[in-house]
């Protein structure tokens, strides 16, 4: 049976497993008077049955799918290799790939190798084993929860606070996800990266300050190593996020002043919501803006000057991505602002300072640290941002500190090494998690310091 | 040392002068801050609706077929593989023969042929197929144009310009003219631009395929993210108790939230497709990816929400005798279900204009079809509006253009329900 068969199964003996354990339990106290005598609800019996039946059919399934091709591969594979048809470890990938291929359909049997056409009759073979055991097996474990509950129900069966603490248990495993999805990005970032690193020595690819990644297809090529300097894309990004946040701090901290200070609260309500726009935009409009807006506009703007500006130039992608984050910038000062509280600017309006002697002095003074925290914030947004300098960055590794050129960042690199067809572990590709490790131990310290300094400000006036 | 008053007078004159203009010009520093904003948006919103409001009209050509059996099916047969395996292309030529007989040598026949999109054959095709009883007959058929002449006559390309450097010749020009003279060449409404999937041809790219990608891709994001989301919230806010086991996870959660995109790209690639051996560029893969992403948005929001439930609500219940589960399940939830959907919402606004995850896991591939499920490959809107971009035609940039007009109305639609949804439950303790 497929899995979704499956799961409708598992569904249907939840339901019958309800409907059994709720009779049970008013058939123990002979029907609805007697239901005083219950320890809980009889649809708690009910649900009781149910979730012994499909709980432990569901995690089975699941294990079971995420092992199955992988053991099964394994298997075709240790068969090919019990009858010598092996090569190295590159020629049975590509091996297996046919196999895939013909078990897909997308290569018709006919035209496959007869060793491939075996290999892949085999993989078919064992996969309807694994598929009749699979239906077997989730068959057997849901009857037999099911059955054993069913005989367990009794009139002082704690049925309820079974449920219950079964619930909490899944609300906690709910909350525990966001733990093992930092712990899958960690593992998997940093496994491919060590791969990496075993290739490409680490003081090498941190320090070294040449970036061409093309590795050529056979080794007497010229360049055919290729190098993983990655200076030049950290400068880039730097470069790039500079100039984003020269655009959107003093935009972002100047609006939020007049929106939180001066203006009334209808120009606020209508102006307010028309900034935070620009942060429900999608980030590849803004991309696109900047490649095809920006970009030339700029160049064009260049050479009335008779400055020569590449199209793909740092100072496109930086300006548009910096009013990208205005909304950013102002939103968490407008916040920092307001905290502060209305006694520390009465106090000084008391002095004789004007209002914006006040704010200058008093406010943004007290404000800062929260500020601080809400640009850092920025900065590691800007850092990670993707699509915009896809779009509208080079692709080139220069190392230059000239914005009107072209600059790529790590988040450029990244999408141009993963997008596209080659084999997964090459230095090449696992370069791109060597930089994606990077970018998350950069961002997630920049997260971190930002998020105590501004919890910290936040408490100090709470 | 001593002043006169009236010296001291002068003196604060004089500095309050400087002061107050000092005061005047922070504020419109300010204002000039929050204006160069809005500008920004207007501006942004709408050099991309001029663009590209254009491609929802779309040159059609009017052309009097005539299905001649000697060219179907000369044996007369009606055998479906005839049928299926004719020229049709013969068909389409020799009704712009038949407007324009002067044109007789073959390179101009060919030039002329190419006013056509090469969709014209495929359409005939189907006809034919689906009705073959209309060979022999003559029709008056409707054709897309070449994405050339749609160009030429929404005036993208400059007649004025050097013949050579030119995508259309002068006698191609000079063609169109005489067909829009007869009103044979039209702007239409362009029903294409939403019923079809991608094709390499401008003409005939829409964006259906896209469309339904997005939908598969959001379903899964909504039927993951949401309950899981919700249910962590409510441990957090309902259950946990204060230790440093919840300061961890809620400290994680936050800095979730903050982790670039990309990188949840990297995690899908890893753990998804290279380790669990899912199918690439499935609508399933992305939706498992947005969710990571989206969670801490839902979860961020629902314990805004759950908070905002006042505690006599809580006591009143478990006053009556339920049990923390039923007091959750059966009040405080309810209660806080406004501002919990709010923040799905546009959570899901979030993961609907999501692009550079998706790049990774491979839903960047050149798709033609509409996907049928979960598993089948598919792109998102934001993913084609990338695509598009790419593409060196300038037929494209109207297109890229139109197709971000659909993903902001989709965005604009999901934001007002958001907004509605919390002006109309939003309730104040």
């Amino acid at each position: 049976m497929s899995y979704a068969a499956l799961f409708l199964l598992i569904a249907a003996l939840a339901v019958v497993g309800y409907w059994l354990g709720k009779y049970r339990a008013l058939a123990l106290v002979g029907g609805g008077k007697g239901i005083r005598r219950l320890h809980s609800l009889p649809s708690y019996y009910g649900l009781l049955t149910a979730l012994w039946a499909s709980l432990p059919c569901v995690l089975l399934l699941l294990l079971w799918g995420s092992l199955q091709e992988s053991i099964i591969g394994a298997l075709v594979r240790q068969h090919l290799a019990d009858r010598q048809l092996a090569g190295d470890a590159s020629q049975i990938g590509l091996f297996m790939n046919d196999v895939h291929n013909v078990l897909a359909g997308s290569v018709p049997a006919e035209q496959a190798s007869p060793a491939v056409q075996a290999a892949a009759a085999d993989y078919a073979h064992l996969r309807g084993i694994a598929t009749r055991a699979r239906t077997g097996l989730v068959l057997a474990v849901g009857v037999a929860g099911l059955w054993l509950v069913r005989r367990r129900i009794h009139v002082s069966l704690r049925a309820r606070n079974a449920v219950e603490s079964l619930g909490e248990k899944a609300l906690l495993f709910c909350s525990l996800i966001a733990i093992f999805v930092t712990v899958g990005i960690v593992l998997s970032v940093l496994y491919e990266s060590i791969l990496f690193f075993q290739a490409v020595a680490p003081h090498k690819f941190l320090f070294g300050l040449s970036w061409s990644p093309q590795t050529a297809l056979r080794a007497d090529q010229v360049g055919s190593s290729g190098s993983f300097g990655a200076v030049p894309l950290f400068l880039g990004t730097a470069m790039i996020s500079g100039i984003a946040m020269l655009v959107a701090v003093p935009i972002g901290l100047y609006s939020a002043i007049y929106l939180s200070e001066y203006a009334g609260p209808r120009f606020r309500s209508w102006a307010k919501p028309m900034l935070e726009m620009l942060a429900g935009i999608p980030t590849v409009v803004y991309g696109f803006f900047a490649a095809l807006t920006m970009g030339p506009a700029l160049r064009a703007l260049g050479e009335s000057f008779g400055l020569p500006v590449a199209s793909e130039s740092a100072l496109a992608a930086g300006l548009v991505m910096g009013i990208m984050i205005i909304p950013f910038v102002s939103s968490l000062a407008d916040d920092m602002i307001r905290a502060v509280p209305q006694s520390l600017r009465d106090g000084a309006y008391a002095l004789g300072a004007t209002r914006s002697e006040t704010i200058k002095q008093v406010v943004l003074r007290a404000a800062l640290p929260g500020i601080v925290g809400g640009i850092l914030l920025a900065v590691s947004r800007a850092i990670g941002e993707t699509m915009i300098v896809v779009m509208a960055a080079g692709l080139a590794a220069n190392l230059t500190a000239n914005p009107l050129q072209a600059v790529t960042t790590v988040t450029v690199q990244i999408v141009t090494l993963l997008t596209g067809d080659q084999e997964f572990d090459s230095p090449k590709t696992l370069a791109a998690f060597a930089l994606g490790l990077v970018l998350f131990v950069v961002t997630l310290v920049l997260n971190i310091v930002a998020l105590y300094v501004v919890r910290r400000y936040r408490e100090q006036y709470e | 040392m001593s002043r006169t008053p009236t010296e001291t007078r002068a003196r604060v004159e004089k500095s309050l002068r400087r002061r107050y203009w000092a005061e005047r010009r922070f504020r419109a520093y300010g204002l000039l801050a929050v204006l160069l904003g809005i500008v920004c948006v207007f501006f942004l919103i709408g050099t991309i609706a001029s663009r590209g409001y254009t491609a929802f009209e779309q040159a059609y050509l009017t052309l009097d077929i005539h299905y001649d059996p000697a060219v179907i099916d000369p044996q007369g047969l009606r055998a479906p593989e005839a049928l299926a395996s004719a020229n049709y292309n013969t068909l389409v030529r020799n009704a712009l023969r038949e407007l324009f007989p002067e044109v007789q040598e073959r390179a101009d026949v060919r030039a002329l042929s190419r006013l056509v999109s090469t969709s014209a054959a495929h359409d005939l095709q189907a006809r034919v197929q689906a009705h073959p009883e209309v060979i022999g007959q003559r029709e008056k058929r409707r054709f897309l144009a070449a994405a050339d002449v749609d160009q030429l006559l929404k005036g993208a390309i400059d007649r004025s310009q050097p013949e050579d450097s030119r995508l259309l010749s002068d006698r191609q020009i000079s063609w169109v003219d005489r067909l829009q003279q007869k009103a044979e060449l039209k702007l239409h409404f362009n029903r294409g631009f939403l019923t079809r999937g991608d094709s390499r041809e401008p003409e005939q790219a829409g964006v259906l395929g896209a469309l339904v990608g997005s939908a598969f891709t959001l379903l899964v994001t909504l039927l993951l993210s949401f309950p899981i989301g919700v249910a962590a919230a409510v441990y957090l806010e309902e259950f946990a108790p204060r230790n440093r086991w919840t300061d961890v996870i809620e400290v994680n959660i936050n800095n979730l939230a903050a982790v670039p995109s990309i990188v949840f790209g990297l995690l899908g690639l890893a753990v998804f497709l290279n380790f669990a051996g899912l199918p690439r560029s499935a609508p399933l893969v992305g939706g498992l990816v947005l969710t990571l992403l989206t969670l801490p948005t839902i979860i961020i929001a629902s314990r805004a929400a759950l908070k905002g439930v006042p505690p006599s609500i809580r006591e009143a219940a478990l006053g009556m005798g339920a049990s923390r589960l039923q007091m959750v399940g059966h009040h405080v939830l309810p209660l806080a279900m406004p501002g919990i959907l709010t923040g799905t919402i546009i959570g899901m606004a979030r993961a609907l204009g999501e692009t550079a995850p998706l790049l990774m896991i491979g839903m960047v591939a050149f798709i033609v079809d509409t996907p049928r499920g979960i598993l089948d490959p598919a792109t998102v809107l934001p993913v084609q509006i990338f695509l598009w971009a790419d593409s060196p035609e300038r037929a494209f940039l109207e297109r890229t253009s139109a197709a971000i007009i659909v993903l902001l109305a989709f965005l604009i639609v999901m934001n007002a329900i958001a907004v509605v949804l919390r002006k109309r439950f939003e309730r104040r303790w």
